[in-house]
C-alpha cells in the first residue's frame, strides 16, 4: 500500500479526469442517502472497481489487511465475475465512507472472520456489473447486440467476427453508460479464479520493506510521542514532575492527556528517554489490590451459585445426581494479550479545520467518529487512512477506540496544528489492556450404561467483552453475552441432558475479542471434557465424537477427514500420544489431531498437527492453508506458553521474554486439509485456532494419562 | 557525528550515539522496512546486517555502526531478485508481513554461511525471529527453495 488512499472526491476526479477511465459502483442497500450526488457521467460514488485506460483494474477493499489475505480474496471475487486479466488487478484500501460499511454490521469494521463471506456477493456483483457495462460499450462500438459479445481475460470478444477490445480500451466509452440494475452471477462451475490458488497481491511489498504499516508513516515536521499510562487499570494521575523529562535532548513538550502523560519529542528514542525520566504520582484506585489469585477464588465461589441459563436440555443435575459415576472438573484459562508484531501506534495531523489520521485499524467508523468528537470536528472533517496492519487478532477493532482516541488527545494537547505519531512500546502494548478475558469453567458430567455421555453441566464464569460497549444492545440477550458461551451453549453433540450457565463478572481489567473470541476457551473446555467423558465410558474419542455428531454432517465430515489423514488408531513413535478435537465457529467447521510427547522434565513437544477445515465454498486455498497453519500455531502458543497474571493490581508480564511465542524450533509439522464444498462460504481467520489447545491437551492424556485442565499447560498441574 | 554506510551509501548522522540503530534507520534515514517489535532483542523484527552479520538493531547502539557497512531489507536487492525474495514470493510466505523483513535478513546470513541448510540449521538460525501470524512452515520451505534458486544461479 505505498500509494496514498484516495478520498472519494480525488477518486472521481482521477477517474473521469486524468485517466479517462471507468468507475463502476453500485449503491448498497441503505447506503445511498449517505453518499454525495455523483456527476452524471459517473454511475455511483461508492466504487469498488476502477478501470484505467491502460487496463489496470483497481479493486477498492473495504476490509483491513492484517494477514488474512483480504487484499487478494476480495479482488479475486470481483475479477472472476468481471472476467478480468488477474495480472492487471491491484488493490486499494477503501476510504472511510458509509458506502464501504460492512454489509452486516453497518459500520466499517473488519472482524468476526466475516470479510470474505460478507463480501462474497457484494464483490461478485460489482464485478458482474462492470463486465455488463464493458460488454454494452463494446456492443455499441461494434453496433451489435450485447448478447453477441463474450468476455475473457480482460477482453470483450465479438462472437461473430472474433474482434477483441480490451477493458482498458473500453474504459472511456463505458464511463458514459448507465449500468444495469440486474446482473446475473456466474454459475460456480464457471469460476476461473474463485476456488483456485492465486498469489497474494501484497506479497512483493511485504518482501522488500516497502509495505507501509501505521508505524511507518512519516509526515514532514512530525513529532513522536510516548505515553506514560496508569500502573494499574483505572489509576488516576495525581501529580507529575516533567522537569527531567523536558530536559532530555529532543523532547519538545510534556502534556497531560486523559490516558496519562505524553512526552512529545523529535523521535521515538528521545520520547522514550523522556518518559523514563518522568516522575508520576498515581492514585492506584480500585484495582490496586487486584490479583489473579483473588480473582480465581471469587470465580470459584461464583461457579457454585446458579448462573444465567444459556442452555437447558433435559435435566443434567438429576441425571448426574443419580449416576453411579460422575466426573467433576474445573478448567481455567488466563487473560491473554493479542501481541501483534506491530505494537499499537497512530499518526495524527490535527489542524483547526480538520484532522487526518493514518492507522492500522480494524474499526474505521468508530475510530473516525471518536477522533471527530475529541477534535471537535464533524466525522467528515476527519480523513482516516487505513495502512497495512502488522497483525490485528481483534486488538485493532476496539469499540473503546483507545489507541486512536489517545493519539488525537495527544495532538490536541500539543496544540493544533500538530503532527504526532504515538508509538506504544511492546511493554505499553502488553500492559495496555483489552485482553482475552480469564475464564473459570466448572463442569460435571456422567455417562450412561453403554458408556455414552448422558449429562453435561457447565458453569462459565468470566467477564463479558461486550458489556459497556455500543454492541451491548445487539449482542447481550437476557444478560448473556453470546461471545462468553459460544461454542458450548450451541455444541452439536447429541447429549440428552445439557445445562450451560453463565456468570458474568465485572472488574477493571479491559477485555476484548481475541482471535476466535469465546471459542478460544470454550472449545478447549468442551473438547477436553468430552474426552474425559469418553475415557469414563471406555470409548474411543474419535468414534464417540462421530457417534454423537450423527446429526451434524459438517462437523462429522471434517472429523472423519482428520482421523483419516492423521492415521487415527495407527501406531506412532514410542512416547507419543494423539488427541482429537472438533469445533464449529464463524460459520466454518474445524477438526485437529495433534501428536505430542512429554519429556521427563514435563516439557511438551507438539510434533504434528493434522488440521481439517470445512469453510464452505472457498476463495483462495493458498490463503486458507496459511490461515490454518497460522491459526494452529496461534492456538499452540496459547496452549503451551501464555498467561497474563496480576499481583497488587500490576500486570506481571511485559514482553516476549515472559510472554513467549511458538518459534521456528518448536513449530510442529502442520498439515492443512480443506473440505471441497459448495455450501455458502464461512469464516477463515479464526476457525483454525480453537481446536489446537484441546487437541494438544487430549494428546497429552493419550501419551501420559494425565489430564490438562488449565492453560497454559504445565504438567505439574495436570491431574 | 556518526558516519557509516547503509545499503552502499555513505551517511553521517548527528544523533545520540546510544540511540539504537533501529531508530536511526527508521527515523533519520527513513528506511522503515526494518521494524520495531520488542525493543529487547526478543523478536528479530529489527534484524539488519552490520558488515554481513545479523544484528538486532533495536538494542545495538548506532555508534556500533560507525565506519561499517549496514544492510537493511531495502538493500538486499533493488528488484526483488534476491533468492530469498523470489522464494518468499513463490511460496506466498507473508501474512501480515510485519516480521518478514527481519525473517529475510536472518535467513540471508544463514544462506550465505550454509548454502544448503538442514532443518536443524534453519531452527538454529531462525528461532530468534518471531512470527505471530505463524508463517514458520512456509518460511522453512522458502529457505529450502531459496537455497535451490541460489544454487541454480540466482545468487547475487
Amino acid at each position: 500500500m505505498s500509494e496514498a488512499v484516495l478520498e472519494r472526491r480525488d477518486f472521481l476526479k482521477l477517474t473521469i479526469g486524468a485517466s479517462g477511465g471507468l468507475l463502476i459502483g453500485f449503491y448498497l442497500p441503505g447506503a445511498a442517502s449517505a453518499v454525495a450526488a455523483a456527476p452524471d457521467d459517473v454511475f455511483a460514488p461508492d466504487a469498488f472497481v476502477r478501470i484505467a485506460t491502460d487496463g489496470t483494474i483497481s479493486v477498492v477493499v473495504n476490509h483491513s489487511e492484517m494477514g488474512q489475505g483480504v487484499y487478494t480474496s476480495l479482488p479475486m471475487l470481483l475479477a472472476d465475475e468481471m472476467d478480468a486479466d488477474w495480472t492487471k488487478v491491484r488493490f486499494e484500501p477503501a476510504p472511510v465512507d458509509p458506502a464501504y460499511n460492512h454489509p452486516i454490521f453497518g459500520a466499517q469494521i473488519t472482524g468476526g472472520s466475516t470479510s470474505t463471506w460478507s463480501g462474497f456477493e457484494q464483490y461478485r456483483k460489482a464485478g458482474a456489473v462492470a463486465r455488463a457495462v464493458l460488454v454494452m460499450a463494446a456492443a455499441q462500438q461494434w453496433n451489435v447486440a450485447p448478447e453477441k459479445c463474450a468476455t475473457a481475460n480482460g477482453f470483450v470478444v465479438n462472437s461473430a467476427t472474433g474482434a477483441r477490445l480490451s477493458y482498458g480500451e473500453l474504459a472511456t466509452k463505458a464511463a458514459g453508460i448507465k449500468p444495469p440494475e440486474q446482473v446475473a452471477l456466474k454459475n460456480p462451475k464457471d469460476f476461473k479464479l474463485i476456488g483456485k490458488p492465486q498469489k497474494r497481491l501484497d506479497t512483493p511489498e511485504k518482501t522488500n520493506g516497502k509495505g507501509v504499516f501505521g508505524i511507518d508513516v512519516i509526515l514532514p515536521g512530525m513529532l513522536t510521542a510516548v505515553v506514560a499510562r496508569p500502573i494499574t487499570f483505572g489509576a488516576k494521575l495525581k501529580t507529575f514532575d516533567s522537569a527531567k523529562a523536558a530536559a532530555v535532548p529532543g523532547v519538545r513538550k510534556v502534556v497531560q492527556v486523559p490516558s496519562g502523560v505524553a512526552v512529545i519529542a523529535d523521535g521515538f528514542w528521545a520520547a522514550k528517554r523522556g518518559r523514563d525520566a518522568l516522575i508520576i504520582d498515581w492514585d492506584e484506585g480500585a484495582m490496586a489490590g487486584f490479583s489473579t489469585k483473588s480473582q480465581r477464588e471469587e470465580y470459584a465461589a461464583l461457579a457454585r451459585q446458579p448462573g444465567l441459563s444459556a442452555r437447558k436440555d433435559g435435566d443434567a443435575a438429576a441425571a448426574i445426581a443419580s449416576a453411579g459415576k460422575k466426573i467433576e472438573a474445573v478448567y481455567e484459562v488466563p487473560y491473554l494479550s493479542h501481541a501483534m508484531m506491530e505494537p499499537l501506534n497512530c499518526v495524527v495531523d490535527l489542524r483547526a479545520d480538520g484532522c487526518e489520521i493514518w492507522v492500522g485499524t480494524q474499526f474505521q467508523t468508530g475510530d473516525r467518529y471518536a477522533a471527530a468528537q475529541i477534535a471537535g470536528l464533524k466525522p467528515e472533517q476527519v480523513k482516516l487512512n487505513t495502512t497495512l496492519l502488522g497483525g490485528g487478532f481483534g486488538r485493532r477493532a476496539n469499540p473503546h477506540t483507545d489507541f486512536v482516541s489517545e493519539a488525537v488527545h495527544v495532538a490536541k494537547a500539543a496544540g493544533a496544528p500538530a503532527k504526532v505519531k504515538v508509538i506504544w512500546t511492546r511493554e505499553d502494548d502488553m500492559r495496555g489492556g483489552y485482553y482475552r478475558p480469564a475464564y473459570y469453567h466448572a463442569l460435571a458430567g456422567c455417562v450412561d450404561g453403554s458408556g455414552a455421555p448422558l449429562a453435561w453441566s457447565h458453569h462459565i464464569v468470566g467477564q463479558s467483552i461486550i458489556d459497556g460497549t455500543g454492541f451491548e444492545k445487539v449482542m447481550i440477550k437476557d444478560g448473556i453475552d453470546d461471545t462468553s458461551v459460544e461454542g458450548v451453549a450451541d455444541m452439536a453433540y447429541s447429549i440428552p441432558n445439557i445445562s450451560v450457565q453463565y456468570h458474568p463478572t465485572k472488574n477493571g481489567v479491559p477485555v476484548l475479542w481475541w482471535r476466535s473470541v469465546g471459542h478460544s476457551h470454550n472449545a478447549f473446555v468442551k473438547e477436553c471434557f468430552f474426552d474425559e467423558l469418553c475415557a469414563a465410558g471406555g470409548k474411543d474419542p474419535y468414534q464417540m465424537r462421530r457417534a454423537l455428531l450423527a446429526n451434524s454432517p459438517r462437523e462429522r465430515g471434517v472429523l472423519d477427514l482428520v482421523a483419516e489423514k492423521s492415521g487415527w488408531g495407527k501406531p506412532m513413535p514410542a512416547g507419543r500420544g494423539r488427541g482429537i478435537a472438533v469445533h464449529a465457529s464463524f460459520k466454518s467447521f474445524a477438526a485437529h489431531v495433534a501428536e505430542v510427547s512429554v519429556d521427563d522434565n514435563g516439557k511438551v513437544r507438539v510434533h504434528r498437527m493434522v488440521c481439517g477445515i470445512d469453510c464452505g465454498q472457498y476463495v483462495n486455498p493458498g490463503i486458507i492453508e496459511a490461515q490454518i497453519e497460522g491459526g494452529a500455531i496461534f492456538g499452540i502458543t496459547a496452549a503451551l506458553y501464555d498467561e497474563l497474571t496480576f499481583e497488587g493490581g500490576r500486570l506481571q508480564q511485559s514482553n516476549f521474554h515472559d510472554y513467549p511465542m511458538v518459534r521456528m524450533n518448536d513449530c510442529p509439522e502442520i498439515e492443512a486439509h480443506i473440505v471441497h464444498s459448495s455450501e455458502s462460504p464461512g469464516g477463515m481467520g479464526e476457525p483454525g485456532v480453537p481446536c489446537a489447545a484441546p487437541a494438544v491437551a487430549n494428546a497429552i492424556f493419550a501419551a501420559t494419562g494425565k489430564r490438562v485442565r488449565k492453560l497454559p499447560i504445565r504438567m505439574a498441574e495436570a491431574v | 557525528m556518526i558516519s557509516f554506510r547503509v545499503n552502499g551509501k555513505a551517511v553521517s548522522l548527528d544523533v545520540d550515539p546510544s540511540m539504537p540503530l533501529l531508530w536511526a534507520l527508521r527515523e533519520n534515514l527513513q528506511l522503515t522496512g526494518t521494524k520495531f517489535g520488542c525493543g529487547m532483542a526478543q523478536c528479530g523484527a529489527c534484524t539488519v546486517h552490520i558488515d554481513g552479520e545479523a544484528v538486532r538493531s533495536c538494542v545495538a547502539p548506532v555508534s556500533r555502526a560507525a565506519g561499517r557497512e549496514v544492510t537493511t531489507i531495502e538493500g538486499i536487492s533493488p528488484d526483488l531478485s534476491h533468492p530469498l525474495q523470489r522464494a518468499w514470493i513463490e511460496l506466498d510466505v507473508p501474512q501480515c508481513g510485519y516480521c518478514q523483513s527481519g525473517q529475510i535478513m536472518s535467513a540471508a546470513v544463514l544462506l550465505r554461511e550454509k548454502p544448503h541448510p538442514t532443518d536443524e540449521d534453519i531452527d538454529e538460525a531462525m528461532t530468534g525471529n518471531i512470527c505471530r501470524c505463524g508463517t514458520y512452515p512456509r518460511i522453512r520451505r522458502a529457505i529450502h527453495r531459496a537455497a535451490e534458486l541460489k544454487a541454480a544461479g540466482g545468487a547475487k
